[in-house]
């Protein structure tokens, strides 16, 4: 299936995929050929897309994915290459989004950071 | 007395040569970048016509448009304005153009008995309105040449909040459309709440909704698609009026070189004329004063005079070839 994965600033991914398996607000999904039509809103976390020269690991930071006709099309405003990923950052923010949580454990955006620190660090490991 | 002109003359020249230099400089930079900044505008396209198709698809399967986004206001009693305009002059009537278009607009609100708020980009924008008393409520700058999605994010995400609370009713987007190399025009265009036909929600209640699966309720991921939409058209108005800036500013400053070309070469004929003046003079009095010295036959000065009379002649000569 042909997979397309857009930012406001330009398309980061195009090309055709064998699976792809991204994170929505309800849960992981992943998607095969001639998937059913499909809207979701994208969680922050790790989206994997097969490629036919290999897996394309990404963090993203919230988005949307849309299944129509075998074709996929992921819209983020916050997608990063597992190459792309600054380490040392996501580690200095995922320190200073736990001591927020420290003090205010109801840190809604704290949280969000934390988790968007973690992918970070993950995608970086996992690719 | 015609020397002292001619270095007044020559100075002006060397001046007017070191501002067409720096002009002509601006508008190659400013003919490069509109190239890099249409190529933005393109780049962008792609994630804007996505997200309008998704929330169609998302209309279609029962949405419905009850967002505060789309709710049309039953009564309009403050109007927001979102002013794009760049943070830099030189650039023709390109931020006027923009300014002045919000002005007429809020001077037409205020017969109607509308407040207005005004959300600025660029600080030309900022200083216009703050020299002429307008309350602004909030002002960026430092992204005009090239905005970031960020920059659209932070601009949006006050606009909404003025409007979600409630303080507007309505929201106004201000900025310059790039047409084309030679023509921009300035466009005010509703940007909240967002027209329901503008993003094809009006005309998809008519389908079945494609048969799609929402994960989770439509209704929720309308609700988070909405800002984004916001955000990527404000984006698109950052974009195209940076691109209209930069062929505003070249446009401005082709003619800005031009005229200091033509200024050169007149000045450079002023200036020759005025040289010869000063030779043909100097010469003037050689010869007569030759004459007079010939009645008393004096030879050795004779002498001096022929000699400084050649040196005359020949600097007249390279005078003519020069101009």
């Amino acid at each position: 299936m042909q997979v397309e994965l857009v930012s406001p600033e330009a398309v980061l991914f195009s090309g055709e995929c064998s699976q792809v398996v991204t994170r929505t607000v309800d849960g992981d999904i992943a998607f095969l050929d001639n998937h059913a039509p499909f809207i979701g809103a994208l969680d922050i976390g790790q989206t994997q897309l097969w490629a036919d020269d290999g897996v394309v690991s990404l963090a993203i930071n919230g988005g949307f994915v849309e299944v129509s006709g075998n074709a996929v099309t992921i819209l983020s405003d916050g997608a990063l290459a597992a190459q792309d990923i600054d380490v040392a950052e996501a580690q200095s923010d995922l320190q200073s989004a736990e001591q927020a949580l420290a003090a205010d454990a109801d840190d809604v955006e704290a949280a969000a950071t934390k988790k968007w620190a973690e992918t970070r660090i993950q995608v970086s490991e996992a690719g | 007395m015609a020397g002292g002109q001619e270095r007044i003359l020559r100075r002006r020249i060397s001046s007017i040569d070191a501002t067409k230099k720096i002009t002509r400089a601006m508008e190659l930079i400013a003919a490069s970048r509109i190239v890099k900044a249409q190529g933005r505008v393109k780049a962008a396209k792609p994630y804007s016509e996505k997200v309008t198709a998704v929330i169609t698809n998302l209309a279609g399967g029962g949405a419905g448009v009850d967002h505060p986004l789309l709710t049309q206001p039953e009564q309009v009693s403050r109007v927001a304005y979102v002013v794009i305009a760049a943070d830099r002059g030189l650039c023709g009537g390109y931020n006027n153009n923009v300014l002045r278009a919000v002005e007429r607009a809020i001077a037409a609100d205020k017969s109607q008995g509308r407040d207005y708020a005004l959300v600025l980009s660029g600080k030309k924008a900022a200083g216009y309105f703050a020299f002429r008393g307008y309350e602004v409520h909030a002002a960026y700058e430092g992204f005009s040449d090239q905005p970031n999605y960020s920059d659209a994010k932070a601009m949006a995400e006050t606009v909404a909040e003025l409007f979600e609370n409630g303080e507007v009713q309505q929201v106004q987007l201000a900025y310059t459309r790039f047409l084309s190399m030679g023509s921009q025009e300035v466009a005010v265009e509703q940007f909240m709440p967002l027209e329901p036909s503008e993003i094809g929600a009006d005309a998809a209640e008519d389908t079945d909704g494609g048969g799609y699966e929402f994960e989770p309720e439509p209704a929720e991921i309308l609700g988070r698609l909405l800002p984004r939409y916001a955000e990527a058209r404000l984006y698109a108005a950052l974009l195209e009026s940076s691109a209209s800036e930069h062929a505003a500013r070249q446009r401005a400053m082709k003619a800005a070189t031009d005229n200091a070309e033509d200024l050169k070469t007149n000045l450079t004929r002023i200036m020759n004329r005025a040289r010869q003046d000063s030779i043909t003079t100097e010469i003037m009095e050689i010869v007569s004063g030759s004459e007079a010295m010939s009645q008393d036959d004096n030879d050795g000065l004779e002498d001096v005079i022929a000699q400084s009379l050649e040196g005359s002649y020949a600097a007249l000569a390279s005078d003519r070839n020069d101009a």
